[in-house]
């Protein structure tokens, strides 16, 4: 434990984020780049759907991220349940947000694929009623996490709500094996290997380690000013004391 | 240490008990979160007539027929073990053909056919550009690994 200690120290978090953003900023724009390069101009249509498959690269994408950022969060809210930590706070108060982007861009572009092979926006099955109810659950760790006048208590409070949701993400993964829905088993991570042609795998998984990127700079960005906010705050009462 | 580690059970036994109790609603409502029924169901269930459902499964090889009216088109669907009739007035979605899973909305009327309001297409989680499929019809191991879910 005593090694974990190390990293959760602030001041170390700041000297690490700045070394490693270019980097991660890179990576992103490069693999999004070459990603919906490949995506939406090599990549073949599919034998069933044509050219509309290639919604799947920034659909899938934002989905695993979806579920990916809200296990992030829980692991967070764990540690500064238990442990105490002011950084593991922060982490789950500024991955929140973003968690939501993700959420809402796979429901989007989920309901504009879903109209073309389906024939409809959007219906109650399994598994995009667990989606949306990820959406809600980012939607109210934001707002309880702003709902206290002392931050603490807000951080502790959404620390509750964020674990007790998690109970969401193993659902939403396996609504449809579980359930009969309307949309279709994993193709990528399931048994026996993926269903997916390697020609359309390839740039899946690009698009898969650009958001992975993406998501890892804007993270470092909004701890960095969580710190510098906390650090305000500090001062401003300090001031306000004398 | 002490207060941590009492922390951290009560986190534990916390989660354990709340995926215990989701896991009993989950199972106790399943009749309610399945988004379609199949013809098993239908034809085992007893589902209520007049009432509406979802029905779902593979539309059967040649079996669908076009109305005089040029907008009913009657078809059956199966699950490989039961078979269902289906009229239904409208727009089929693209991906409607022989073999496509797909799901209906609507009723089951007296006579034993079901009444669609709605048909949605489903399609399975199998992605490959065209010349791959063709390739695999023709060498005869197309749908070999087939998983749609349709009818499982």
């Amino acid at each position: 434990m005593a090694n974990l200690h190390k990293f959760a120290n602030p001041t170390l978090f700041l000297r690490l984020s700045r070394a490693l953003l270019p980097w991660c900023v890179g990576i992103a724009v490069v693999t999004m780049a070459v990603g919906l390069y490949l995506g939406l101009f090599v990549a073949p249509p599919d034998y069933q759907q044509g050219e509309s498959v290639r919604i799947m690269y920034v659909h899938v994408p934002a989905a695993w991220m979806a579920l990916f950022v809200y296990t992030l969060m829980a692991v967070a809210s764990a540690v500064s349940l238990i442990w105490r930590h002011l950084l593991a706070d922060l982490v789950a108060k500024a991955a929140a947000p973003l968690g939501a982007g993700f959420t809402l861009i796979a429901l989007a572009t989920g309901s504009l694929w879903g109209k073309p092979m389906w024939g409809t926006w959007w219906v109650w099955d399994a598994r995009l009623t667990s989606v949306l109810i990820l959406f809600f659950l980012y939607l109210g760790h934001i707002a309880l996490t702003h709902a206290f006048d002392d931050p603490g208590r807000g951080a502790r409070a959404a620390a509750i709500l964020a674990l007790v949701g998690f109970v969401n993400v193993p659902i939403i993964k396996f609504s449809v094996d579980w359930w009969n829905t309307l949309h279709q088993p994993a193709s990528v991570l399931k048994l026996g290997g993926p269903a997916i042609h390697p020609t359309m795998l390839w740039p899946l998984l690009l698009m898969a380690v650009a958001f992975t990127f993406y998501f890892i700079a804007l993270l470092f960005l909004r701890v960095r000013g969580e710190i510098a906010a906390r650090k305000l705050r500090a001062l401003q009462l300090a001031r306000a004391a004398r | 240490m002490k207060r941590k580690h009492r922390r951290l059970m009560f986190v534990l036994f916390a989660l354990v008990g709340l995926g215990a109790a989701t896991a009993l609603v989950l199972t106790a409502l399943e009749e309610n979160i399945v988004f379609f029924h199949s013809p098993t169901d239908v034809a085992e269930k007893d589902l209520p007539a007049g009432r509406t459902i979802r029905v779902g499964g593979l539309v059967v090889e040649q079996s669908i027929q076009k109305q005089a009216d040029g907008v009913t088109v009657a078809f059956q669907i199966t699950d490989m073990a039961h078979t269902l009739p289906i009229v239904y007035t409208g727009i089929l979605p693209d991906l409607f053909r022989e073999g496509q899973g797909i799901v209906a909305e609507g009723e089951l009327r007296a006579d034993g056919v079901f009444a669609a309001r709605e048909v949605l297409a489903k399609h399975d989680e199998t992605y490959m550009p065209p010349e791959v499929a063709d390739a695999l019809k023709k060498s005869g191991h197309w749908k070999e690994t087939d998983g749609t879910g349709a009818e499982q």
